[in-house]
């Protein structure tokens, strides 16, 4: 569903992404671990063309993210994307942050715009929240809000740019028990995180990035039992 | 000196006359300054090169030239350079849809930029078109945003219009001035058209307050 082909990426003189050789299948919850600064946020906005790469190539489900601006389109609407600052619309209430991209995305009508998203509010446990401004919602129920919100258009795949790095450990439990039910039910996701329970619990498979690089890729469980080398070893050290 | 209260009633239809004429020209400028203001603003923040150096000139341009000079070339000089022939209360419409324009540019140009980038890739990531993201989540985000400063740059639109005596355009202060040249009541003329230019600003002033309050968010 998702296939790195030779990708790189880099600002300037500086190379975050060396070139990568990845592919994420339909079903797996692939999470991303590593240090600050390893390339794995860009990596994920790669995905959905946020980051434009510099080289090789990058596929989602068939499409490519250097493909013309209706291309690009589509492929963001097949992979929704949640980041670590929520970035709900201010000026709309829960419920209108939901419909906005089933109206404006899929051209819904209100009424069935409504109905969906008062059925996704529901599912991430906000539907009494509905009428609220997300700055009336504690940062855990703004990030539901936003998980429901991508949910919304209907996306083959979600993208998690740190979700629960903004959030106090309190709500971090509230976060992450909703993602847990968007992969029991099968979606696609690939998921940059520091919480190691989720990865383990969750994750079906576990990716180390280092300077740009994929280091480990394997199965979560098996990384984190036996480490394969000394500074994965350390890393998982200091976020444990 | 004793004030002649009898003044202010007998000068006030000619005022009045003024008020309509200076109304028009502000009302003008405000609509017209709004749709420059726009469209500079936005192609100063967002346009290619070409339109965005345009917008920096014309910005540059306004900004850097008194708008009485401004009116005076729009009615005096264009007429010899281009042989455009224009009335003197267009000639002023003209001048301050420009002028106001330049400075809602970069109004409206801040206030864009005031919108946190997360907000708009959260639009883009949906998979909306950048003129999209701009019309239905940046726009009503920098409305909010300018109107203070547009509240302001709206009350100076109106004051600005009592300039547009220098081309002899029958507004308020021209009236004012026909008015006491007959009468020679300054103190009590140039105290009604003082009061009429401070009742007009101030229900302006309200209006935004009004406008203000019912958008602001939670």
């Amino acid at each position: 569903m998702i296939e790195f082909r030779q990708t790189t990426k880099s600002f300037g003189d500086h190379v975050v992404l060396r070139p990568t050789e990845l592919s994420v299948k339909s079903g797996e919850v692939a999470v991303i671990i590593g240090p600050s600064g390893s390339g794995k946020s860009t990596m994920l906005r790669c995905v959905n063309a946020l980051e434009k790469i510099n080289g090789g190539d990058l596929l989602v489900n068939g499409i490519s993210v250097l493909g013309s601006p209706a291309d690009v389109r589509q492929i963001r609407r097949q992979a929704g994307m949640v980041f670590q600052q929520f970035n709900l619309f201010p000026n709309l209430t829960a419920l209108q942050n939901v419909m906005f991209g089933p109206i404006q995305v899929n051209k819904h009508s209100k009424f069935e715009a409504q109905e969906a998203a008062e059925t996704l509010l529901e599912k991430v446990g906000l539907f009494e929240r509905k009428n609220h401004y997300p700055s009336q919602l504690s940062g855990g129920q703004q990030q539901r809000v936003a998980i429901a919100r991508a949910l919304a258009v209907q996306p083959k795949l979600m993208l998690f740019d740190e979700p629960t790095s903004a959030l106090d450990p309190e709500l971090r439990q509230e976060v992450m028990k909703v993602m847990q039910t968007l992969a029991t039910e099968g979606m696609t996701m690939m998921v940059v995180t520091h919480e190691m329970h989720f990865a383990r619990q969750v994750g079906s498979r576990l990716i180390f990035m280092e300077n740009g690089r994929v280091i480990h890729d394997g199965e979560p469980t098996a990384l984190l039992s036996s480490p394969p080398s000394e500074r994965f070893h350390n890393f998982l050290q200091h976020v444990q | 000196m004793n004030f002649d209260w009898s003044v202010l009633i007998s000068a006030f239809p000619d005022l009045m006359q003024g008020l309509q004429v200076t109304l028009l020209i502000a009302l003008s400028g405000l609509a017209g300054g709004i749709v420059f203001g726009v469209v500079a603003g936005v192609a100063l923040e967002y346009g290619g090169r070409i339109s965005n150096a345009l917008a920096h000139v014309y910005v540059a341009l306004i900004r850097g030239t008194p708008i009485v000079v401004q009116v005076m070339f729009i009615f005096f000089a264009l007429p010899l350079i281009a042989g455009i022939r224009i009335s003197s209360i267009d000639a002023a419409i003209i001048t301050i849809i420009i002028n106001s324009g330049a400075y809602n540019a970069e109004i409206i140009r801040g206030a864009l930029n005031s919108v946190p980038i997360g907000i708009q890739e959260a639009g883009l990531a949906m998979g909306l078109s950048f003129p999209a993201v701009l019309a239905h989540i940046i726009a009503p985000l920098a409305f909010r945003r300018s109107l203070p400063a547009m509240g302001n740059q709206l009350v100076n639109v109106v004051k600005d219009t009592s300039i547009f005596i220098v081309i002899g355009v029958g507004e308020l202060t021209r009236r004012g001035q026909e008015v006491m040249a007959e009468n020679f009541r300054s103190v009590e003329i140039w105290s009604e058209v003082a009061a009429i230019y401070f009742l007009v600003i101030s229900a302006f002033a309200l209006g935004l307050r009004l406008l203000e309050r019912r958008v602001r968010l939670p």
